[in-house]
């Protein structure tokens, strides 16, 4: 027992660098299992040649790439540009006031609120698609309800429409920016807010001057968080848009489910990453001090 | 309330406050004077934050009335009254320099910039951090912080000065040094300063007044000289610099005199204060002696006018700067008196326990306290 004491203080002493490293290893190497070789992996297979029926034949080519920059995907990168920062703007726009309220006024309904605002977080995105699609649908229950009551004579073609994707997209996304907002809300203490009256600014101006620039952390972060997986979302537009609005996401999937053709996928996911962690690494850079 | 002299520039009128079923307040009365340093004293959850925070504006009374400057201000919120807090934890705001700290309030009252940047200096320069204007705000220390809330409460020149335990989370060295610069300055400009404190010695340092909070009632108002040398109640006699209380059984005395017996066993016969009032022949009053005004002699040579006890050392505690020893002076029960005695005298006290010897008190020095139920 001794010994395993005086291992595990060592251990947690931190002084020994070995130690640290032993620490951090679990973490190291789950990384590298899982994340790093199969990026490696995507980018190894983005190099090959696609062969017949599906085949990868392996080699050094950048001829994947010269595809991928082909003017005939640039509309299918705006629209997906489009679509993530529609879909981001809205959340943002819906998410402020509602993390707002979670944080200042909710009282003893905070727990409940939150949780309700996790449900659709935590339901599988197929049963939440298909059940707009139940809603939004020709036949579905808002036709059906608007007709019933005489508001529309004939159905709307709400379904496989952009409104019908950027509804799926915020539905869906919702979470992800209404959280990192809360929480930045959350963190700041409610003197701040009393110092701002107390000094004359009433509440708008209190909003405007202490309790906006404070959280706006949270407003980034829930922004980053909203934008980089609607880039790589297919499934809303798959269910939601049908093949007119296809977005960058159903272009990749079709190459690895439909066309057959693995190395231009991956070139394509391995460009979609790079933009990505290339928006990351400019916005560290111009990040200021936290 | 009826009507008031003009010098008061902030009145409190039988204000109560409860937060749900607990009741904070009671009836709280309380006006001060312009340019008076005004002290809310009192242990913790005695009500003196929460009778601050309703002058500020951010807690409204239950009952009662808040006045600034003739105005009633009871029902408007704290960013239209013309009063600024220093919190206790400064609430700076982090996003802003100390310039910026310092501006907030000008800009929200609309001050042109020019006049801004002329009193930023001259606020820094008050709480002595001349230059610090584009210093951030989490790069100050703990007492420089303290600094830019005062600069940034006065430099927009409020009627009122607010401020909530505000040396509390500063060092014992600090805070001494502190006490002296905010009473320095709150002199200086002539800035009357309401004060949060459970802290007796603070309040006793710095205030023209002091009003002594306890359960959500004021105890007792006035100077501290008036508070510590006739305590009304046996609660501010003792929250004020400790006191010895007893109960007495009033015998028949001449007029302006009061003629006691302590716990049935010492006799005296003291002058009675204007304000002290004594019940009939027979009842039962409480009686305060502060500790430091007993004198302690081995042989009958105590002053003749002096009211005497025969006492027995019980104990003494050496507390650097003086000692404390208590003597026990009654025979039926054993309760004991606390003399503190300083400096010198507690080597003539250390090796002497057990032995007799007789306390001396001055005739003016036993309080007679108002009955508070206690």
């Amino acid at each position: 027992m001794k010994t395993f004491d005086r291992a595990l203080s060592w251990l947690l002493s931190g002084r020994r660098s070995a130690a640290s490293h032993l620490l951090l290893a679990p973490a190291a190497a789950w990384l590298i299992v899982f994340l790093v070789l199969p990026a490696l992996g995507l980018v190894a297979l983005s190099l090959a040649r696609n062969g017949a029926y599906g085949t990868v034949v392996w080699s050094l080519n950048l001829d994947n790439y010269r595809r991928a920059v082909d003017p005939r995907y640039v509309p299918v990168l705006l629209r997906t540009l489009g679509f993530a920062g529609a879909t981001t703007a809205l959340c943002l726009i819906l998410g402020y006031p509602l993390a707002y309220f979670l944080s200042f006024r909710a009282g003893r309904f905070r727990g409940a609120l939150i949780i309700a605002l996790m449900v659709p977080f935590w339901t599988s995105a197929l049963v939440a698609f298909y059940s707009w699609m139940v809603i939004l649908g020709k036949e579905g229950l808002l036709n059906s309800a608007l007709l019933r009551f005489g508001f529309i004579s004939a159905p709307l073609g709400i379904l496989y429409t952009p409104f019908s994707v950027l509804l799926g997209l915020v539905y869906f996304y919702l979470p992800f920016t209404v959280l990192p907002l809360y929480g930045s809300l959350e963190k700041i203490p409610r003197s701040y807010v009393e110092a701002a009256y107390d000094l004359g600014a009433d509440r708008w101006t209190t909003f405007l001057k202490v309790t906006l620039p404070l959280s706006l952390p949270g407003v980034i972060a829930g922004a980053l968080l909203t934008f980089i997986p609607c880039l790589g979302d297919f499934l809303t537009a798959e269910l939601l848009g049908g093949p007119r609005y296809y977005l960058l996401g159903n272009l990749i999937s079709n190459q690895f489910l439909m066309a057959q053709d693995w190395p231009f996928g991956a070139a394509l996911t391995t460009l979609l990453l790079a933009g990505m962690i290339g928006g990351l690494w400019a916005y560290r850079r111009w990040e200021p001090d936290a | 309330m009826s009507c008031v002299p003009s010098d008061n520039l902030l009145e409190l009128g039988l204000v109560s406050k409860s937060f749900g079923a607990t009741p904070i307040l009671h009836d709280v009365s309380l006006s001060v004077r312009r340019g008076e340093f005004m002290t809310l004293l009192g242990p913790s959850g005695c009500g003196k934050t929460t009778t601050l925070r309703i002058i500020a504006g951010f807690e409204s009374p239950d009952a009662g009335r808040v006045k600034l400057d003739g105005v009633d201000v009871t029902d408007q919120p704290p960013y239209e009254r013309d009063v600024h807090t220093v919190f206790q934890h400064y609430a700076l705001f982090p996003h802003l320099d100390v310039a910026g700290n310092i501006a907030f309030g000008m800009r929200m009252d609309k001050v042109p910039e020019a006049e801004i940047r002329r009193r930023i200096p001259e606020a820094l320069a008050m709480v002595k951090l001349s230059g610090y204007e584009t210093r951030r705000v989490g790069s100050l220390s703990g007492g420089q912080m303290q600094r830019v809330a005062l600069a940034r409460a006065i430099a927009g020149r409020p009627a009122v000065l607010l401020l909530d335990e505000p040396l509390g989370a500063l060092d014992l060295k600090l805070r001494k040094e502190m006490q002296l610069e905010l009473k320095n300055l709150q002199k200086k400009i002539g800035l009357a300063f309401v004060y949060v404190t459970h802290d007796q010695e603070e309040a006793m340092t710095m205030s023209d007044r002091i009003a002594v909070f306890n359960q959500g009632r004021i105890e007792q108002l006035g100077t501290p000289g008036e508070i510590y040398e006739s305590p009304r109640t046996s609660f501010v006699a003792d929250f004020i610099g400790g006191a010895n209380i007893f109960t007495a059984k009033v015998l028949p005395g001449a007029a302006g005199r009061a003629h006691l017996i302590l716990e049935d066993e010492h006799e005296l016969d003291v002058p009675l204060d204007a304000h002290e009032t004594l019940p009939a022949p027979g009842g039962r009053v409480k009686v305060a002696i502060r500790p430091e005004r007993v004198k302690v002699f081995y042989k009958d040579e105590l002053p003749l006018d002096s009211l005497r006890f025969d006492a027995v050392l019980q104990d003494s505690i050496f507390l650097g700067d003086g000692c404390q020893i208590y003597l026990r002076m009654f025979k039926k029960d054993p309760e004991r008196l606390t003399v503190a005695l300083a400096g010198g005298d507690r080597y003539a006290v250390h090796d002497d326990l057990g032995v007799p010897v007789i306390a001396a008190v001055q005739p003016e020095d036993v309080y007679i306290l108002e009955s508070d139920g206690a």
